[in-house]
């Protein structure tokens, strides 16, 4: 009996190890540059629901996986905020997408991040993926991740994935401001220089 | 009027011998929390702080040890949940010449409100450094390619092999890696 129970709890840990790679490799690396972003219907914290498509005039969207209880994206928060009151009247307006689920991280709930939102006075949405269903499309890893969209002919187009600047401590001492720089080649049609950076982040709670 | 007065002056003299005796007791209490501070800082964890350049060498060494660095901070609940692991592997393979670094991503205002504390409270044995250099862009892809920014995140190394894991590890799962290196 013993033996068995053994035998069976063997093949089950095997059957769970191999689950786990299987689901490992399967796991969407999310866009590339290049690639075609989704359109979402995403809560925001006054109730009403956000879809990219409801900005008619945008020529983009700068959108943030962001959340309240990150170091890194508390420490963003008033340069996100300056974001959207540069570029949302050129067209590219913030969209924050709040990815963690919030019944492991409390701090995230719906409640807390209007809260914040009024605290601080975002003027941008800040939308919450409930059921986390688009934060794995995009492939976000962690919070902050930015990726900028262009409103293209064929949709709205991945042009630039990462960090917000080269320096979370100390706005002061930032040298390049990597999404300023990418909106400003696009609002002039030119090439962006840095399409993709990486920057340290809070692992997104599933 | 007089009594008034007269309670007046007693009232002062309670409130004078009071604050004499305050006094007092405060010089002795300054005494005593000196003597404290004075501990503190004997058992205080020197704590090294590098910005990347001077940290590099850590993922390099060439010696007859593997090491497990793994990249953390106080304030990231799944560090604080698997760091335990990296604590008995650093007992467990003791006579395996595995060596385990913590590389704190604390923000520097945090090393003596957050980081020391949380070293001294939960007496960690393994290698604490904290690694203090903002531009993550630049220094991110020389740990691994792989690594989006995302905390936790672990580099296993010796000087035959290495591998980069983005994401957390319970002991069973980080033993099984460890043991790829032995």
């Amino acid at each position: 009996m013993k033996k068995s129970i053994k035998i069976v709890s063997a093949l089950a840990i095997v059957l769970l190890i191999s689950a786990f790679t299987l689901n490992k490799t399967n796991i969407n690396p999310g866009y590339q540059i290049g690639d075609i972003a989704t359109d979402f219907s995403l809560k925001n914290i006054d109730g009403n629901m956000v879809s990219l498509k409801d900005y008619k005039e945008a020529k983009g969207y700068i959108v943030i996986f962001t959340c309240n209880t990150c170091p890194y994206a508390v420490a963003y928060e008033d340069r996100v905020e300056a974001l959207n009151k540069k570029y949302a009247n050129q067209g590219y307006p913030v969209i924050a997408i709040m990815p963690n689920n919030p019944d492991v991280q409390p701090g995230d709930r719906l409640e807390a991040m209007q809260a914040r939102a009024k605290a601080k006075g975002f003027t941008f949405p800040y939308l919450m993926d409930r059921g986390q269903k688009i934060y794995p499309q995009y492939g976000a890893t962690k919070t902050p991740h930015v990726y900028i969209l262009e409103k293209t002919k064929k949709g709205n187009e991945v042009k630039y994935i990462g960090a917000i600047d080269d320096n979370y401590q100390d706005e002061a001492s930032v040298s390049k401001k990597y999404v300023e720089n990418a909106v400003d080649a696009l609002l002039q049609g030119k090439e962006i220089e840095e399409k993709e950076t990486r920057a340290i982040g809070c692992s997104i709670k599933v | 009027m007089y009594t008034f007065m007269f309670m007046n002056l007693r009232v002062l003299f309670i409130v004078f011998i009071l604050l004499v005796s305050c006094k007092q007791e405060n010089k002795t209490k300054e005494v005593s929390s000196n003597l404290v501070k004075e501990n503190v800082v004997v058992e205080k964890p020197d704590l090294e702080i590098y910005n990347f350049n001077e940290f590099e060498k850590f993922l390099h060494l060439q010696d007859d040890k593997t090491y497990v660095v793994n990249f953390w901070a106080t304030w990231c609940a799944p560090c604080i949940k698997e760091l335990p692991h990296f604590e008995e592997i650093k007992e467990a393979y003791k006579s395996e010449n595995v060596e385990v670094l913590l590389v704190s991503l604390d923000f520097p205002k945090q090393y003596e409100k957050k980081l020391i504390p949380f070293i001294v409270k939960h007496k960690i044995q393994s290698k604490v450094v904290a690694l203090d250099d903002p531009d993550s862009n630049a220094w991110i892809p020389k740990v691994s390619e792989a690594w989006s920014g995302a905390l936790p995140a672990t580099v296993i190394y010796n000087k035959d092999r290495r591998a980069f894991y983005e994401r957390s590890f319970s002991y069973e799962e980080l033993k099984t890696e460890v043991d790829k290196f032995l």
